[in-house]
């Protein structure tokens, strides 16, 4: 069964990946999406990922009971396991619950009110206009989002540090920009890039394929969020397995 | 010209098309009649290409639709036109970007000859003036007017609606009836309408193919179907009192 869905999906990618009809359409949609998906989810993101960060520098601070280890260790561990894990694998995580499951009911909608069959009728290539703007615009604000949740869950152990005295800020700044390694972030962005085109394909493919009315709809965008933070967490694996 | 040409459709173990024959002429509205379940907006959807039938060909205009692939079908499928059932109206455009969306994409015409073109399709539907309103806003009979007005925005060679009359009251019905019989005088398109509406059979069908359980039983103008003694079609269409009272007016003349 798994490979009757994830043959559906391939097929499916290859419609979209059809040369588009008139770029400019598309690329005012690619705009809209990019609106959507970025600037929506901006304000969680940031939130999220202060969050993170302060907590982060708490739980390190208090696991760290060797007075032989120094407090800047703090910030250098912080930095390394959000670059590497938490700010790709967490906000792409909360990305795929709110962008996921609204791109999956948009488009589930639209396939049961027949507004799908009406652009096929139209001869034009309805999983191309539909589902194409959304992948591109995916894959540029998920790393852009991922290198703002990084700064913000930096920002965030910072403040969090400072607030329960668990380090300096002089110590904390020192851990993370001691033995900074760019590979770190060339691994981030290759994980938020990956991300973010299962963000974006899963719940439209979720959606593209919905039979039924209200209920079917509402059924696809709760699988499609589970099956993509799935296939997120597999992919979190695979790709730490290959780089690192 | 539509010509379609054994036509079989089966979705499991349900045979839903059962060899269609059928050709749709220029400048006439063709209806396509039958009880609910018997393959209607199934054989619709096989000739406009959203089902792929199991056996069988759909020709426009002696071109195989049937065995072409998307790319082949673009060309024809900008000369279609198709009203929907739900009307399918885009939730996110206002009426007026609805109606140039094809425009947008198929077409070089420039702004003002867009809206000019959008502006003349809904005085065409007698909805001139309702440019920016969404389809959240719009009554069902407004709703497959705008539908209409979208149909006929690239001045389609075939235009076909799904149950246009559907959700409707009968004297919106009847100004619906009379728009598609008008666009297909003025167009000269085929136009191929699934309906069970006995109005619309009596005012618009100038060749009506009747399925029964996925089969044509009959086929002729509405006012052969009066005198028919085909007993599905009698029973499908003189179901109404009203259609059989007026069986008995028709009776009583001719005797």
């Amino acid at each position: 069964m798994i490979f009757y869905y994830f043959g559906e999906y391939i097929l499916l990618l290859k419609k979209v990946f059809r040369r588009p009809e008139k770029w400019k359409i598309y690329l005012k949609e690619i705009f809209h999406e990019m609106t959507e998906i970025g600037v929506g989810s901006l304000g969680l993101i940031v939130i999220i990922s202060t969050f993170i960060g302060a907590v982060m520098t708490m739980q390190i601070a208090f696991q760290l009971v060797s007075d032989l280890i120094p407090t800047s260790v703090i910030g250098q561990i912080n930095r390394d396991s959000n670059i590497l894990e938490l700010g790709p694998t967490i906000s792409a995580l909360v990305l795929m619950g709110k962008v996921g499951s609204s791109i999956s009911s948009q488009i589930g909608s639209m396939r049961v009110t027949e507004q799908i069959d009406a652009l096929e009728i139209m001869g034009i290539n309805a999983a191309g206009y539909l589902i194409l703007p959304k992948i591109i615009a995916g894959l540029i604000m998920v790393p852009a989002l991922v290198i703002i949740a990084i700064g913000c869950a930096l920002v965030g152990g910072l403040l969090g540090g400072a607030l329960s005295g668990a380090v300096t800020p002089d110590d904390y700044i020192e851990g993370i920009r001691g033995g900074f390694n760019g590979f770190t972030m060339a691994v981030a962005m290759v994980k938020a890039t990956v991300f973010g085109f299962i963000i974006t394909s899963v719940p439209a493919y979720k959606g593209f394929h919905v039979r039924g009315g209200a209920l079917e709809v509402g059924q696809a965008g709760t699988r499609a969020v589970v099956v993509g933070c799935i296939s997120i967490l597999a992919c979190d694996y695979l790709i730490t397995a290959l780089m690192l | 010209m539509i010509e379609v040409r054994n036509i079989h459709k089966v979705f499991g173990d349900n045979v839903v098309l059962d060899g269609i024959d059928a050709i749709f002429v220029p400048g006439k509205v063709s209806l396509i009649i039958g009880g609910s379940g018997s393959g209607k907006s199934t054989l619709l959807k096989c000739i406009v290409g959203l089902h792929e039938p199991n056996q069988g060909k759909v020709y426009f205009d002696k071109k195989e639709f049937t065995r072409m692939n998307f790319e082949e079908k673009v060309p024809i499928r900008k000369e279609i036109g198709m009203l929907f059932q739900n009307s399918a109206l885009f939730d996110s455009m206002t009426v007026e970007q609805n109606i140039v969306f094809t425009l947008d994409m198929f077409t070089e015409m420039s702004k003002a000859e867009k809206i000019e073109q959008a502006n003349f399709c809904l005085e065409r539907v007698n909805l001139a003036g309702k440019n920016n309103l969404y389809p959240s806003e719009l009554s069902g009979g407004m709703k497959k007017r705008v539908g209409i007005a979208r149909a006929i925005s690239m001045n389609p060679k075939y235009l076909f609606c799904d149950e246009p009359n559907s959700g409707l009251d009968p004297a919106t019905s009847i100004l619906i009836d009379e728009l598609i019989q008008d666009l297909t005088e003025e167009l000269k398109c085929t136009t191929v309408v699934v309906t069970h509406d006995m109005n619309s059979v009596m005012g618009i069908g100038n060749y009506i193919l009747f399925l029964y359980n996925g089969k044509k039983y009959w086929e002729g103008s509405n006012q052969d179907m009066l005198k028919s003694d085909n007993k599905e079609l009698n029973d499908f269409v003189f179901a109404s009192p009203l259609m059989k009272a007026a069986r008995e007016t028709l009776q009583e003349d001719k005797d």
